[in-house]
This record gives C-alpha cells, sequence and structure tokens, in this order.
C-alpha cells in the first residue's frame, strides 16, 4: 500500500492546529489542474476555421460534455457547464496521472473523493430547494404508490438520496484503489517469479494497465453523469 | 545486466514491503493526518481551476465553435445562394437556346415556304404558257384541218382540168369539174 501513502513535501503548514502541508497529493492535484488549464487555454487560443489537433481535442471534449449534460439533465441544466466540465476533467486527470508508474492518485483517496461527492451532494440539494422550495421533498414521495406502502417508500427514498454522496465518493475511490493495487499485486508477482516464471504476471499486468486505462476514463465519465443525473432530479422534478 | 535490474527492483521491493510492515498497516487513506490538507489543496487546485476555466478558457472555446458554426451557416447559404443563381442562368440560357432553335425553325419555314410559292409560280408560268402554245398549235392543225378540203377540192378540180385539156385539148368548164369532183370525194368520203 505505499503507493497510496502521503507524505509531506517541503515545510510543514500549520494553521492552528490544523495540518495543511504541502503533499505529494497536493503535487498531483497541482499537477492535474495545470495540465487541463494548459491544454484546454492551448486548445482555445487560436480560432481556425479547421481546428488543430489539441484545438480539436478541446473542443470535442467540449461538445462531449455538453453534450452529456444537455442528454441528461435538459437545457436547464446549461449554467452549470462549467463546473461539471471541471468536474469530469480533473477527475479524468487525477486519474490519469495515476496511471504514470510512481505517480500519485488524488482520487484514490475516500476523502478528496468524499469532498467532492458531498459538494455536489449539498450543492443539489441547495439548488433543488432554490428551484421548487419545499416542493422538493416531493422527490421521496413516488407518484403512483399505494398509500399504504407510502411510509416505507418514502423512507427507502430517503436513505437512498442521503446515501448519494457515499455511494458517489466510494464507487470512484474503490475503483482506483483497487486497480492500482491488483496493478501492484502482479508487479509484485513478476518480481517474486522471476526471469523464468514472471512473464504471465508480466503481461496480465500490461493488459491491466490498458484495463486501468479505461477504468480512469469510465469513472470520471461515471462521475460526471452521476452529478448530471442528480442535477437533473434537482432541476426537474419527475417525481 | 537485465538480472542486475531484476535484482534490484526485488531489494526495492523488500524494502517497500519492509516500510510498509513497519506503518500501522491498513490503508493509509483511513489514516486521518493529512485529511485536512488534502482537503485543502483540494478546494484550492480545483476552485481555481474552474474559476480560470469557467471565466477564461470555456467562453473562448464556445465562442469559437459558434464562430465555426456561424461560418459554415453562412459559407453554406452563400453556396445555397450561388446554387440557386446558376440554376438560374442556366434556365436563361436553356430559354435562349430554346428561342434561338424556335427562330431558325421559322427562318427555315419561311424560307421553304418562299421558295415553294416561287417553284408554284413558275411552274404556273410555264404551264400557262404551255397551254397557250398547245392551243395555237390546236388551232393551227384545226385551221389546217379546215381549210385542207377546200384546198384539195381546188387542186382536184385544177389537175382534173388540166389533164382533161391535155388530153382532149378542151377547154372544160369549171364548174361541172368542181361538181364532179365534189361528188367523187362524197363518194370516197
Amino acid at each position: 500500500m505505499y503507493q497510496f501513502n502521503v507524505y509531506r513535501i517541503g515545510p510543514e503548514i500549520k494553521i492552528g492546529e490544523v495540518d495543511l502541508s504541502f503533499t505529494n497529493a497536493s503535487l498531483f492535484m497541482v499537477i492535474s489542474s495545470l495540465a487541463v488549464l494548459i491544454i484546454f487555454n492551448l486548445g482555445s487560443k487560436k480560432n481556425s476555421l479547421i481546428p488543430n489537433k489539441i484545438q480539436l481535442l478541446a473542443e470535442l471534449s467540449y461538445t462531449f460534455v455538453s453534450k452529456m449534460i444537455s442528454d441528461t439533465a435538459g437545457s436547464k441544466a446549461k449554467p452549470y457547464f462549467s463546473f461539471i466540465f471541471s468536474l469530469f476533467m480533473f477527475v479524468l486527470f487525477c486519474n490519469m496521472f495515476g496511471m504514470i508508474p510512481y505517480a500519485f492518485t488524488v482520487t484514490s483517496h475516500i476523502i478528496v473523493t468524499f469532498v467532492l461527492a458531498a459538494f455536489i451532494f449539498f450543492g443539489v440539494t441547495i439548488i433543488g430547494f432554490i428551484k421548487h422550495g419545499f416542493g422538493y421533498l416531493k422527490l421521496f414521495v413516488p407518484s403512483g404508490v399505494p398509500v399504504v406502502l407510502l411510509p416505507l417508500i418514502v423512507v427507502i427514498e430517503v436513505i437512498s438520496y442521503l446515501s448519494r454522496p457515499v455511494s458517489l465518493s466510494v464507487r470512484l475511490f474503490a475503483n482506483m484503489m483497487a486497480g492500482h493495487t491488483m496493478m501492484k499485486v502482479f508487479g509484485g508477482f513478476v518480481i517474486s517469479l522471476g526471469i523464468v516464471g514472471g512473464w504471465l504476471p508480466l503481461g496480465f499486468s500490461v493488459a491491466l494497465t490498458g484495463l486501468e486505462i479505461l477504468v480512469a476514463f469510465l469513472q470520471a465519465y461515471v462521475f460526471a453523469i452521476l452529478t448530471c443525473i442528480y442535477l437533473n432530479d434537482a432541476l426537474n422534478l419527475h417525481h | 545486466m537485465f538480472l542486475r535490474f531484476s535484482q534490484s527492483l526485488l531489494i526495492y521491493f523488500l524494502l517497500f514491503s519492509y516500510v510498509e510492515s513497519a506503518e500501522s498497516g491498513g490503508m493509509p487513506q483511513l489514516n486521518p493526518e493529512f485529511w485536512f490538507s488534502q482537503i485543502f489543496w483540494l478546494i484550492i487546485t480545483f476552485g481555481i481551476m474552474f474559476i480560470l476555466l469557467s471565466k477564461l478558457v470555456l467562453p473562448k472555446i464556445s465562442e469559437n465553435l459558434e464562430v465555426r458554426k456561424a461560418q459554415i451557416s453562412e459559407n453554406i447559404e452563400a453556396a445555397e445562394k450561388q446554387r440557386e443563381e446558376s440554376d438560374k442562368k442556366l434556365k436563361e440560357y436553356d430559354q435562349l437556346i430554346l428561342n434561338s432553335k424556335n427562330e431558325a425553325k421559322d427562318y427555315f419555314n419561311k424560307a421553304r415556304e418562299k421558295i415553294l410559292k416561287d417553284v408554284d409560280k413558275k411552274r404556273e408560268n410555264l404551264e400557262k404558257e404551255i397551254n397557250e402554245e398547245i392551243n395555237k398549235a390546236e388551232k393551227e392543225i384545226l385551221d389546217l384541218k379546215n381549210k385542207s378540203p377546200e384546198k384539195i377540192r381546188k387542186i382536184a378540180s385544177e389537175t382534173s382540168s388540166d389533164l382533161i385539156k391535155q388530153l382532149i385539148g378542151v377547154e372544160v368548164n369549171n364548174s361541172s369539174i368542181s361538181a364532179i369532183v365534189e361528188d367523187v370525194t362524197r363518194k370516197t368520203n
């Protein structure tokens, strides 16, 4: 589990009793967000009718995310586009940078994903209450349910609603951690089986790397699309 | 070389696992030592990225996309317009060709009619002339026909009177001879 260790880089920064030191996790957060900013800034600088490669990349990502939002949350979700775009890109880049050997995976820490998920949860809930007032509580009362079952259903709905941040954060964190642990385990097998028997786990390791890159993209996508779905619940009350 | 490399890797591996086991064990994720630092830096990095993206970068990309869309639709519109124009021109051209074809046909027809008329006229004139000639000839023939019996009679009476004179040396009365000749001709006829 060494690869998930957080350690201090540079001096210890303490505000009161709270340790806010710059760590390797912070370093990779900075790297990821800088990479996003640099790539998309380069992609938006020149406006040619026929885009160059980096511009194409930026514009394809833009249309990809905007299509994802309009498909799942409708046109009302447009003001939240830049947040969901930033979220998707941040998670995607953190996941992808984590695939580099010796790099630290920011999203493999539950506290990071939980903070993101909790922010989304509270944000979506606040948006829901602002848009619908107390009518937002109708979310917990599905229509067309027999009155007898209603208390049970409402309890289940409330629990499922409250578990959203947990499921959202744990999904991302567990996927990233499990993938990296697996790769480490197979890497360890390569070493312990030596030059004779190590080829099989090495092949697995290569295959897993491909799989993990896919998972890194997929989990970022899932994170973003679930955010869109929650936002959809808050914006367009369906129940 | 490779063996040495793998050996050193093995040493690292053992070292790491030793360090690991020296730790409290379990997942570092659940160790709250750096939680606040992570939250703090997450908010800072994500916040700065979000602000810069939403204020500077994304509007530019969206503007670029809009501009491109507008330009493409403009170009399509212009192309459409030009196509319409060319269609119009093509129609005009077709009309022109049709008109000129009709005109050419008219000219041809007119010329043919004129020629036909001329030919007819000439033929009529010729026929007229021919007819006249024929009439004249017929008249002459008729004249000749009408005049011939008298002449024949005259010649006959003259020759007969001459014959008689030479034969018998007597002058015969002309009228009696002509009466006889007439009688003979009637009989022969």
